[in-house]
């Protein structure tokens, strides 16, 4: 065997070695798995996928305006939201412009503890101009604003009674 | 988009683990480039030597591919998460093993010693064995945490294969180490081999339910901590068994191993220096106290300390009660010779270590023959077989699982290390074999379980988590009826 050819085969070989290790590494890179993050509402949020896909990428700015943002609201914009029926009555839970859910599940803003209410009853959470809007997930038995059940987002006039189950909640000043 | 919208679903993001794809196809094509490997240094070997194609290369490349192909069958079936690097390292170290023992066993130098006897074959029956051996822990094996219960008869098992080989009529002294046994119709088996898997269920098993004593229980003395007295006791033990190996089997290796795995096991499952501290000055105060009176373990010493006089007495054939060996000496100017790039497969003369160049001695022809940069890039794959059994133990979520596998990887990077600095003269040279390449059947055998442990965890660990139970919010809401 020529000397060429065998210096070509070592050469050669250690190439194909250190093209395994290197092969391996990126193996290992590629294999580096963690934790992911995902919208918790972006199932709910099926039919608008624009809106979800913006709101995700760009949900910094969007924090930072709103919080800036707090004074443009003007005097009649609600700070609070009271139970005033129910079991949880005289809660009050500050609106500092975050989606506030409603209903049996451990996880809602306000559990509440009512065979009348849905796990996942109704959320209350504020649109681009501040504006809060009760919108109902698909309860059972509906979500009530003054006599009316519920069938679209609807904005929420200050004071008036929002009924689900047996709890009654309003916005304050 | 220049107005920002207040967004419902804002602060409701989730987060949850992403679980790991299969990853097996990426495992069968790296077993593919694992196989062809070998294939190719086998081919080259032949051309060199004999200057033709060896005849055997398509039965040995289907053989080693229908090894590597039952072995991946078996993962794909038995463990379908597990990681798929830890198959193909492991089966390009052995293919890479088999062609350098067959290049050996085409020396012209060995064949003349009185006791040649061809060793790639009986190495390629082994490493089926090893296979078998794999599958066979993938299948009964099918949760590492079943091992847990067996903590206190592995270590009853592990002492029993420790003295097994000072049993007289059953144990054998070969070249002065006593870690053999003869088994009937079988050959030698070195029982410490698997006493090192065995040993490292007993410390995973054992660790877990004393780690909390062993880490808070202590008081803090010059900046360290001093465990208290009772829990300083297994450690003595262990300790001492291992001393009594390097006594009564002059076996530096293997007790070197067993006490750095308890150690490294202990510093894992407790966060605290002060056992490594520890582990260190008993382990050197034991090495340097044995090697005062053990003559074996002082020709160790002395041929580490001055290799080339030790070659100079051998060659001058000098009998003074202690065994004389070129070996060392004979490595060292292998390796030398190999360079950066080597003298390419087959034309190094690393045969000159005749006795265990195909064991102990194996790197030494790597070394020669693929140089510094092959050598390094199978360092480099010991280093990523490693790096895979501590990133199991990371990812696992069970504690006994997390030190197993830390004890298994932690026992295949000290043997390697042992080995590899032995023969490069780092340290004392020892009677162990480097993992997967050195020809012998237990070792083969005993690393290819470890490996078929390792996979089995890795599997547990990356399989993705079971749906979460059902919400118990979810029970059914009255519905209201208009009455």
């Amino acid at each position: 065997m020529s000397e060429l050819t065998l210096t070509v085969m070592r050469l050669g070989f250690l190439a194909v070695l250190w093209l395994f290790v290197i092969v391996a590494v990126q193996v290992i890179r590629s294999d580096l798995f963690g934790t992911r993050v995902t919208q918790r509402g972006s199932r709910r949020d099926a039919g608008r996928p624009q809106q979800t896909a913006r709101q995700q990428t760009s949900a910094p700015p969007q924090q930072r305006a709103q919080q800036g943002g707090g004074g443009r609201r003007g005097r009649n914009a609600p700070s609070k939201l009271v139970v005033t029926e129910g079991t949880l009555t005289g809660t009050t839970v500050a609106l500092q412009g975050q989606t506030v859910t409603l209903g049996r599940a451990h996880d809602s803003t306000i559990v509440l503890d009512d065979d009348y209410a849905s796990s996942r009853h109704a959320r209350i959470y504020p649109d681009r101009d501040g504006q809060w809007i009760v919108e109902d997930l698909g309860s059972t038995n509906g979500t009530y604003l003054d006599r009316s059940r519920l069938t679209t987002p609807t904005p929420i006039p200050l004071g008036a009674p929002i009924r689900i189950g047996k709890t009654v909640i309003e916005l304050r000043k | 988009m220049s107005s920002p919208t207040n967004s419902p679903t804002q602060h409701t993001s989730t987060i949850g683990a992403i679980g790991a794809p299969s990853r097996r196809n990426t495992e069968l094509a790296l077993l593919v480039f694992a196989v062809v490997i070998p294939v190719f240094a086998y081919a080259n070997v032949g051309l060199a030597i004999n200057d033709q194609v060896p005849a055997g290369l398509l039965s040995y490349g289907l053989g080693l591919g229908l090894l590597a192909g039952v072995a991946h069958l078996g993962v794909r079936k038995f463990a379908p998460y597990a990681d798929p690097l830890l198959l193909p390292l492991a089966t390009l170290l052995n293919g890479l093993g088999l062609v350098c023992i067959w290049r050996l066993d085409q020396s012209k130098l060995l064949q003349s010693l009185p006791n040649f006897a061809p060793a790639a074959p009986r190495q390629l029956l082994y490493t089926a064995l090893g296979i078998a051996m794999f599958v066979v822990v993938l299948i009964f094996l099918k949760d590492h945490r079943v091992l847990q219960r067996y903590t206190y008869i592995s270590m009853f098992g592990a002492l029993v294969l420790l003295i097994l080989p000072l049993i007289p009529g059953l144990g054998a002294n070969i070249y002065g180490a006593k870690i053999w046994i003869n088994v009937p119709g079988l050959g030698s088996l070195q029982p410490g081999e698997f006493a090192k898997i065995v040993l490292a269920v007993f410390f995973a098993g054992y660790l877990m339910v004393k780690r909390d004593a062993l880490a808070l229980a202590s008081r803090r003395f010059m900046g360290i901590y001093l465990p208290r007295g009772r829990d300083l006791g297994p450690i003595v033990v262990v300790w001492a068994i291992s001393i009594l190996i390097l006594v009564f089997e002059t076996d530096l290796g293997t007790s070197l191993l067993f006490f750095g795995m308890f150690v490294i096991m202990l510093y894992v499952a407790t966060e605290r220096t002060s056992w490594i501290v520890f582990g260190l000055l008993m382990s050197a105060a034991g090495a340097v106290g044995v090697a005062s009176f053990e003559p074996h373990i002082q020709s160790r010493v002395q041929a580490w300390l001055n290799p080339l006089n030790e070659f100079k007495l051998s060659q001058a054939g000098v009998k003074d009660g202690v065994l004389h060996s070129e070996q060392l000496q004979q490595a060292l100017w292998a390796f030398g010779s190999g360079g950066t790039l080597g003298t390419g497969w087959g034309q190094g003369h690393s045969d000159l270590i005749k006795f265990a160049a195909n064991s102990d001695f194996i790197l030494a022809t790597f070394g020669e023959e693929l140089g510094l940069a092959g050598l390094m890039a199978i360092l480099l794959i010991y280093g990523l077989i490693v790096e895979r059994g501590v990133r199991t133990a990371l990812a696992a979520r069970d504690p006994f699982g997390k030190l197993l596998a830390v004890g298994l990887s932690g026992a295949f990077a000290l043997q390697v290390f042992v080995v590899a600095g032995g023969v490069m003269g780092l340290i004392p040279l020892t009677g162990m074999t480097m993992p997967f390449m050195a020809y012998g059947g237990s070792s083969v055998l005993a690393n290819w379980a470890l490996i078929g442990i390792l996979i089995r965890i890795s599997d547990t660990a990356r399989r993705p988590a079971p749906a979460p139970a059902a919400n118990p919010d979810a029970e059914m809401t009255q519905v209201v009826r208009p009455s």
